[in-house]
């Protein structure tokens, strides 16, 4: 897809994205919400899965981190949403700093059960120390406060005011991650992917690059926790567990590796179609699976990938 | 702590370590020769439990016939994924790999539910070996002792067939340098499937024998031992049988101690082992020192 094609979707979608949160119904804009608050966590994972083709199975840590950030903020400290957001995506970031500093020593399968360990170390603590993090309740009670900004506040308990709210954040996701994406730093982590000796022998420290993308994935993720804790006003220890890591790579998958687009487009196949196939059955899992199959043996670009392949022929 | 509680805290992290070990092996042995990390490792050993379940209820609840027939099944699915699937994903980055096993996750785990129903099935009983047995004044499930002697059996059935047979010393030999091994003859593909089967079985055969020992069969039994088995085939060193076995060891003996004394931390400590191991020691305590 050309530039100019890029820009005419997104302003596309952003125009769809106004007019569910002015006019939708309260379950589409409550569906679409949550579309907007996986797409981040996806925009996010792709700098590191789909840039440098480190795939973690640790993200679910960094989502949570930005989870319980945010709501032990609310709940012990203060409930304004944009420094629970601060103090969340802040943990998120300090948390995969840490944890990657360790991670990017290996790369391939060693990378992957390392950030497994760590992301599981997590969430066993998160599980087991019942007196911070309300074991497997989670933490519960946490209010929408109004955003006050000193001279006037913005109310955000409506589900619509939240809407707005999230698609606020996506958008500065989209350009956070459009920048990042075109700057040196995302052209080197792109060089990475193709060929890490080259870029080696160019002088370039690889591990430093793929910290940086580690942390910025993981800061990202702590941005969709926040919000998701937000939206849902409790936590859920599970979305600390390696399993939750993979609904990012899920959808980067099914949207298109290595696109821009294509981890929106893979949270709203995959919101969409997971409520559709809950009308019928209850193992809408089975679905994603044989899904996934298909993606996998025939189709790796994905539906972005596909859709732009073909307009190139 | 008295003499008595440290030898039943040991025996059941033998039986823990020994019962990891049965469904770690088969994953450990894919790995070694493939290079395929199988996700789907756990849902072969679901998979084989639940099989056990109903071949043994069709064929008039004897548990023994249910172990010997229900794996076949899952083996027949294990031959057909690595010749359909697996075969053609070799070729391509890791992440593929990876992915591809974890989509037979999501289809095995539903697959299950929809054709046993998402409750929990209760375990049948074992002839033979129900019951308990008293040591040093504490009763012990004979079943659990019966876990711990197989262990061994399976670990000496694995080592005599790669270490001493004609078929083993190809399959070494392919997993050192699969283009070598072909270019002298070895049918390598075929190799790969037999191996995957072998694997598949073990794996499915840890899950009939765990009917028993874990008490209910639940959709979600898979997910809760391809962690395990994760984390003993790291800690051993990945694609090291050897080091597997070890490391199931460890693993057994340190969950057990540690449920009994920090039960808090439990769960922590064996990630931080295995963290620790893949920083320090990613070949593992048996794994060779240059990959």
């Amino acid at each position: 897809m050309n530039p100019r094609w890029q820009w005419a979707v997104s302003a596309l979608a952003l125009a769809a994205l106004i007019g569910i949160g002015l006019f939708g119904g309260r379950f589409a804009v409550y569906l679409t919400s949550r579309v907007m608050i996986l797409s981040i966590f996806a925009l996010g994972y792709n700098v590191m899965f789909g840039q440098t083709g480190l795939l973690s199975f640790g993200h679910a840590a960094f989502y949570a981190a930005g989870a319980y950030g945010l709501g032990l903020f609310a709940l012990h400290v203060t409930p304004h949403p944009l420094l629970g957001i601060l103090v969340g995506v802040a943990g998120a970031i300090l948390l995969a700093t840490v944890i990657g500093f360790f991670c990017v020593r290996h790369t391939e399968i060693y990378f992957a059960m390392l950030t497994l360990a760590f992301g599981m170390m997590v969430f066993s603590l998160i599980w087991n120390m019942r007196d911070i993090t309300g074991g497997d309740d989670g933490l519960v009670g946490i209010v929408r406060a109004p955003i006050s900004l000193g001279l006037f506040s913005i109310p955000i308990n409506k589900p619509q005011a939240f809407f707005f709210f999230v698609l606020f954040f996506l958008a500065l996701t989209m350009f956070l991650i459009f920048r990042i994406r075109h700057s040196p730093f995302g052209l080197v982590l792109a060089g990475i992917r193709e060929n890490h000796r080259r870029v080696e022998f160019a002088g370039i420290s690889l591990k430093n690059y793929r910290l940086g993308a580690f942390v910025i994935s993981g800061g990202f993720a702590g941005l969709a926790g926040a919000l998701g804790t937000l939206l849902e006003r409790n936590t859920d220890p599970f979305s600390a567990h390696w399993s939750h890591s993979a609904g990012p790579i899920l959808v980067t998958l099914i949207g298109g590796l290595q696109t821009f687009m294509g981890p929106i487009v893979g949270s709203t196949v995959y919101i969409v179609l997971r409520e559709i196939i809950f009308q019928y059955t209850q193992n809408w899992m089975f679905w994603f699976g044989i899904l996934l199959l298909v993606i996998i043996m025939g189709f790796r670009g994905g539906i972005v990938g596909a859709l732009a392949g073909k307009s190139k022929h | 702590m008295s003499v008595q509680s440290i030898v039943h805290v040991c025996l059941a992290g033998l039986s823990t370590g020994m019962f990891i070990w049965l469904v770690a092996s088969g994953l450990t042995l894919i790995f070694g020769v493939l290079k395929v990390l199988n996700f789907a490792h756990g849902s072969f050993y679901m998979l084989g439990a639940y099989c056990c379940f109903s071949a043994l209820s069709l064929l008039g609840g004897n548990f023994w016939l249910g172990v010997l027939i229900g794996p076949l099944f899952v083996c027949v699915a294990g031959c057909l994924i690595e010749r359909f699937f697996l075969r053609r994903v070799y070729q391509l980055q890791l992440p593929y790999q990876l992915l591809l096993t974890f989509a037979f996750v999501l289809v095995f785990d539903n697959l299950v539910k929809m054709v046993w129903g998402g409750g929990s099935l209760g375990s049948p009983s074992v002839p033979g070996l129900s019951g308990s047995v008293t040591i040093l004044g504490r009763a012990f499930p004979t079943y659990n002792l019966f876990i711990i002697a197989v262990g061994p059996l399976v670990a000496l059935g694995l080592w005599g067939l790669i270490e001493k047979t004609w078929y083993g010393r190809i399959i070494r030999a392919a997993s050192s340098d699969r283009e070598m091994a072909a270019a002298i003859g070895v049918r390598v593909p075929q190799m790969f499937t037999a191996v995957f089967t072998l694997g598949t079985w073990l794996g499915a055969m840890g899950g009939a024998l765990a009917v028993p020992y874990v008490g209910l069969l639940t959709p979600g039994m898979g997910e809760a031992i391809i962690i395990d088995a994760f984390v003993v085939a790291v800690i051993g060193g990945l694609g090291s049988l050897k080091g597997a076995f070890l490391g199931a060891l460890i693993i057994g003996l340190l969950s057990a101690f540690g449920t009994r004394f920090i039960p808090t931390f439990d769960m922590f400590l064996t990630f931080i082992l295995m963290a620790a191991v893949l920083l320090w020691r990613p070949q593992g305590f048996f794994g060779e020192a240059s990959r």
